[in-house]
């Protein structure tokens, strides 16, 4: 909320300079964005009135204007539309500095003397635009230095107001937090009633008392709109950040900036009949000032009259009955509506505005009386007219309740940590407008109208540590009972993990959890993503069911940006839709795309192929020591090489796979090279087993080698599994040392090189055990995969 | 026997001129073998008197020996020569750089991560991780944030049905804690976080390391000094800490944190806008009615939590000056963490 500090130290004015008084009352809590000050520098620039304004002999758009000064009669060329007999404008005099370090000189424009500048709002640094000179009232005092007169020596003070501060949305709360901080007492303005000269009102029936606990309304009669605010209120709007539009509007508003109260004026010639407030029926619409028309959705609080909706209540008031340059009689509205009831009603319309803003987080319900008084005598002032008397409805039992809150001194000790002392704990209490009577134990504390957000002990802690100053708060080191906690050793950390994979030459990435549609079918064109109802961007519109689009994503930005070699990983939830509930499942996925090594004088650029990828991820299963439990297998996959794909398994389950990206996916994505991707459930790899001893034989091994040759279509695993199976119980490693195809084999064929090692706990080995074992190795090779031996 | 000298001169130069191993044992078995040369003056031995033969003998010994010694010392000699010869020819540019693979490594947001969790597990807290599509109960009604509530509004949630969302903060994980635990609790939740917001300064998706302490003793002192020795750790320097008043409804008292600028240490500057704060976490005592919504006995515990942005803090400490870097994952940012 943007606050004029002048206006705030009409009401309470400590002995601060701007900057101090922002930062003591950012501390208590109103924390303060900026202080600007409400103009540019300028100076030099006075009220002055144009006595007459001709065309230019020699420019159509420019006007030469006689001007008033107060002491003399000056020539000024203008080229404003506006300028005309009779307006008070500003005029910068020779010498005059204007915003920009602009010096004012004598001048000719177009060959005639111009004795300085008449001044739009923009020039002056008043505004961000301004159509033309700035109008001055016409009882501006002609001469005047124009800083004096608008009072521009002012400060804007930017406050963010945190949701439970309601109070402090008009400058009576800022004012009464700064007179407590400060030991002072607050000058409220006259708020005393208007004595009715008139007696017509208008009937009033609130039908739903209980959004509605109290409306106020006035008559006040013919009025003169075309009469406008005075400046010094213009002023105070303007630096609030509020347009002025009519006397009418403009102190409506003025009250909503003092006193935190949203008021609303009908044009009393267009009600039919009395107010009614009531929940809206079906069916019914209402065109908003705003232009804007809604249908109004039943249950939303309105203000009609017998013809139909006249304003959203406490949001927006109608265009038809507003206050327009034809009105003469008006009927003026002060209620207040029950925030529960009006909480989230404004954004249902897509609307949000000053008064729903304070409706909805609390307006002091004892103030509607009050505002309306200050209302009348400020519009008597302006517009004139005759107020007729206030009527008010009310219905005591919906207004807030605001029982006692009880304060044990006790609990201030425990939470706040430190004993404050009772002479302290009143007087700021009762500085916050509390009334406080002490008991044994503590105090009973009665909360003003204004707070609705002091209704239980902890409130009040929360203000007596604010007002008193968290800074000045004790301070102190926790202390806790430390217990050991368990550390189950096969529990293997992720640090570990992403520590391994960095080794390795990988990479953490993190993508974002939403992504594109498009790209995510690519991957898993059979699930249905989890999508957003309300997404940033169309490209960000769906919950990954894979870590890999995101992924690479990456390898091809990296990849654009002349990355000849990336491989990267990345750790985080993918959203499974599953037959009965989505899945979030820790998930890791690793890419690799580019030159197998570094570019380097020892290597050669070879590029990298599934089982660089694969090796990779073999030597985090290692680390688990439960490598054999997962297994690979051929299978097909969206968006991946039909044939360089494998599906992991874990004890039977599918836990992941591995692969190529297709080429097609690949250009598509625009990638010109082959990707190796994979990706696995995180849990997989982060149960390990728990180391076990194993004797160490002391006995030599034996190592036999073998050739054979086998079709192609036989998976190098399942051959190895075989070859384990028969070769006994001696067989303590098998290696698969060469794959060859080409010359010399039936090009169906493979041959596989296979060595096998043969040790003993007890004993060495002879001859005739390992050549058994090799026999029933062969027997079996021969038998169930149509292997031949080869020489 | 008048040979014996030519002779002993003769091997004595042939030895020292060998040029290889093979050269000298040729030299011996001429010399020294059992057809050789000396051996041949000692089977001539016979031939002469008995008086003249043990003189003679002890004589062509004497010589024997002495070139059996030479022969050795210049077998030492010429393997040695070889060995020499080996290394030099071994000799390696030992500037060249080593062979292998290029090392990766952890993002900074993970390093910053694991630094904060460091911190806290050192003195007590576990790390507790929960779901990120998260219930309309445990991200908001279970922290005191009703429907409607205009907090909600400071949130930017996304939405994913009318009681689903993107968990905008990791608090709904201290419920869940908080409803499956006793106290005394510590623990942290570090996690993504969500908010329906994207400009320079707020990316849609970011991280956050919210704590939570209860137990039957602490009190906003115990807050303030725990933030105040984080803080320090975090930065590995004295700064300057302030605690502003400010409003959460899952806590009360509530503060937002700011330290003493970290680049221009409060002077004021672009980073801090001019004011030489930076605003970087924000903390409370835990609310009665958070305390309620989990069955936590609220005269008897007592706790505070606190919540921060990791990139938030990780660009603080690293000088990042953009934050969409986090998420570019181009190789040219990663690489320097």
């Amino acid at each position: 909320m943007k606050i004029s500090e002048q206006w705030l130290r009409e009401w309470v004015s400590p002995a601060l300079d701007s900057a101090e008084l922002a930062h003591q009352i950012t501390m208590a809590g109103l924390e303060v964005d900026a202080i600007e000050p409400v103009s540019a520098e300028f100076s030099g620039v006075i009220v002055a009135e144009i006595i007459s304004a001709q065309p230019h002999p020699d420019a159509d758009k420019l006007r030469v204007c006689q001007v008033n000064t107060g002491d003399e009669t000056v020539q000024v060329v203008c080229g404003a539309p506006n300028a005309r007999a009779g307006l008070k404008a500003p005029l910068a005099r020779v010498g005059a500095k204007l915003p920009g370090d602009f010096k004012i000189k004598r001048a000719k424009l177009r060959g005639v003397e111009s004795q300085g500048m008449l001044c739009a709002e923009q020039e002056l640094g008043l505004s961000e635009e301004s159509a033309g000179l700035m109008e001055l009232a016409h009882e501006a005092p002609v001469g005047t230095d124009l800083r004096d007169y608008l009072d521009l020596d002012d400060k804007v003070i930017d406050i963010s107001i945190t949701p439970n501060r309601a109070d402090c949305l008009g400058v009576i709360g800022v004012a009464r937090e700064v007179a407590l901080l400060n030991s002072l007492e607050v000058n409220a303005p006259n708020l005393a009633p208007v004595a009715p000269s008139i007696e017509d009102t208008l009937a009033i029936s609130v039908e739903a008392a209980d959004g509605c606990p109290r409306y106020v309304g006035r008559i006040i009669r013919n009025i003169d709109v075309s009469r406008p605010s005075p400046s010094w209120l213009q002023e105070k709007l303007r630096r609030c950040g509020i347009r002025c539009i009519d006397a009418v509007v403009d102190v409506t508003n003025y009250l909503l900036l003092e006193l935190g109260q949203p008021m609303h004026a009908f044009d009393l010639a267009k009600l039919q009949g009395g107010i009614v407030v009531r929940p809206a029926a079906p069916g019914e619409s209402l065109a908003l000032l705003d232009g804007q028309t809604v249908d109004v959705q039943p249950g939303t609080l309105l203000i009609a009259d017998q013809s139909g909706p006249l304003a959203l209540a406490g949001i927006m008031g109608g265009k038809a009955s507003a206050v327009s340059e034809t009105t003469t009689d008006i009927f003026l509205e002060s209620a207040f509506f029950a925030p529960n009831l009006l909480a989230g009603r404004a954004r249902s319309y897509g609307l949000h505005t000053e008064s729903s803003h304070r409706f909805e987080r609390g307006v002091d319900f004892q103030l509607q009386v009050a505002a309306m008084e200050r209302a009348t005598q400020l519009l008597l002032e302006i517009v004139g007219g005759e107020a007729g008397p206030v009527r008010e409805v009310v219905s005591r039992a919906d207004l807030p309740s605001r029982p006692d809150v009880e304060l044990r001194a006790a609990r201030i000790e425990k939470v706040l940590g430190f004993r404050l002392a009772t002479d302290e704990v009143e007087r700021i209490l009762r500085g916050l407008g509390l009334e406080v009577s002490a008991g044994a134990e503590g105090w009973t504390c009665r909360i003003p109208s204004w707070r609705f957000d002091i209704a239980i002990e902890v409130d009040l802690l929360e203000e007596l540590a604010r007002v008193y100053g968290y800074n000045q708060l004790p301070v102190r080191h926790i202390h806790a009972d430390l217990q050991m906690r368990a550390r189950p050793e096969t529990d293997l950390s992720i640090r570990y993990l992403r520590r391994h994979l960095g080794a390795r030459g990988f990479r953490e990435a993190i993508t974002y959890s939403f992504v594109d549609p498009e790209l995510q079918r690519l991957f898993d064109p059979e699930l249905v993503p989890v999508a957003l109802k309300n997404p940033i961007s169309a490209e960000m519109a769906v919950m990954r069911t894979s870590l890999l689009p995101g992924l690479v994503s990456a390898v091809v930005h990296n990849v654009n940006r002349q990355q000849s070699r990336v491989r990267l990983f990345e750790t985080g939830l993918r959203f499974a839709p599953g037959r009965d509930a989505l899945q979030q499942v820790p998930t890791l996925a690793m890419v690799c795309a580019g030159e197998r090594f570094a570019e380097s004088w020892s290597t050669s650029a070879e590029a990298v192929d599934l089982f660089d990828l694969k090796g990779d991820l073999e030597s985090l299963l290692a680390l688990t020591r439960m490598p054999s439990d997962c297994a690979f297998e051929a299978a097909e996959r969206a968006a991946l090489h039909p044939g360089q794909t494998a599906r992991i398994t874990r004890k039977g389950q599918a836990v992941g796979y591995i692969g190529a990206l297709h080429p097609t996916a690949g250009a598509r994505l625009g990638l010109g090279m082959p990707l190796y991707l994979c990706e696995i459930d995180l849990a997989v790899l982060l149960e390990g087993a728990r180391p076990e001893f194993r004797e160490i034989s002391r006995f030599p091994e034996v190592r036999r080698d073998l050739a054979v040759v086998v079709d192609k279509t036989v998976p190098a695993r399942q051959l190895m599994d075989a070859v384990r199976a028969a070769s006994g119980t001696y067989l303590t490693d098998l290696r698969l040392f060469d794959v060859y195809t080409g010359k010399g084999i039936d090009p169906k064929r493979k041959s596989l090189a296979l060595g096998l090692t043969f040790r003993d706990h007890s004993r060495t080995l002879d001859e005739e055990v390992v050549n058994l074992a090799m026999g029933q190795v062969v027997d079996l090779l021969e038998k169930n995969y149509n292997a031949e031996l080869r020489n | 026997m008048e040979n014996l000298e030519p002779l002993a001169n003769e091997a004595k130069a042939a030895i020292a001129a060998a040029a290889d191993s093979a050269a000298l044992e040729q030299l011996r078995v001429d010399y020294l073998g059992k057809k050789g040369q000396l051996t041949g003056l000692l089977k001539g031995l016979g031939k002469l008197s008995a008086e003249e033969r043990p003189k003679a003998g002890a004589l062509i010994n004497v010589v024997k020996q002495e070139l059996q010694d030479l022969i050795g010392v210049r077998k030492a000699e010429l393997a040695g020569a070889a060995v020499e010869e080996k290394l030099a020819r071994e000799t390696l540019d030992v500037t060249l750089p080593g062979r292998g693979q290029s090392t990766g490594g952890v993002h900074p947001v993970t390093r910053t991560i694991e630094r904060m969790e460091d911190f806290f597990t050192d003195i007590g807290f576990d790390v507790v991780e929960g779901p990120e599509i998260e219930d309309d109960y445990h991200n908001f009604e279970a922290l005191n944030i009703p429907a409607h509530h205009p907090a909600r509004a400071m949130h930017d949630t996304f939405y994913v049905d009318e009681h689903t969302v993107l968990r905008t903060h990791t608090s709904p994980v201290q419920v869940r804690v908080m409803e499956s635990r006793e106290p005394p609790l510590r623990i942290i939740c570090p996690g993504r976080v969500y908010r329906c917001d994207s400009d320079l300064t707020h990316s849609p998706m970011f991280h956050q390391v919210e704590g939570l302490l209860i137990d039957e003793h602490s009190s906003f002192a115990d807050l303030k000094g725990l933030i105040e020795d984080f803080l320090r750790v975090f930065f590995e320097r004295e700064l300057a800490v302030r605690f502003r008043p400010s409003y959460f409804p899952f806590t009360e008292p509530s503060a937002e944190v700011d330290i003493q600028c970290v680049n221009c240490s409060g002077k004021g500057c672009r980073v801090c806008s001019q004011t030489g704060w930076i605003e970087v976490m924000g903390c409370g005592m835990v609310h009665p009615r958070v305390f309620e919504f989990s069955g936590i006995d609220t005269e008897k515990y007592a706790g505070f939590a606190f919540g921060m942005g990791v990139e938030r803090l990780a660009m603080l400490r690293y000088g990042v000056n953009d934050l969409r870097l986090f998420f570019d994952n181009d190789l040219r940012f990663l690489e320097q963490f």
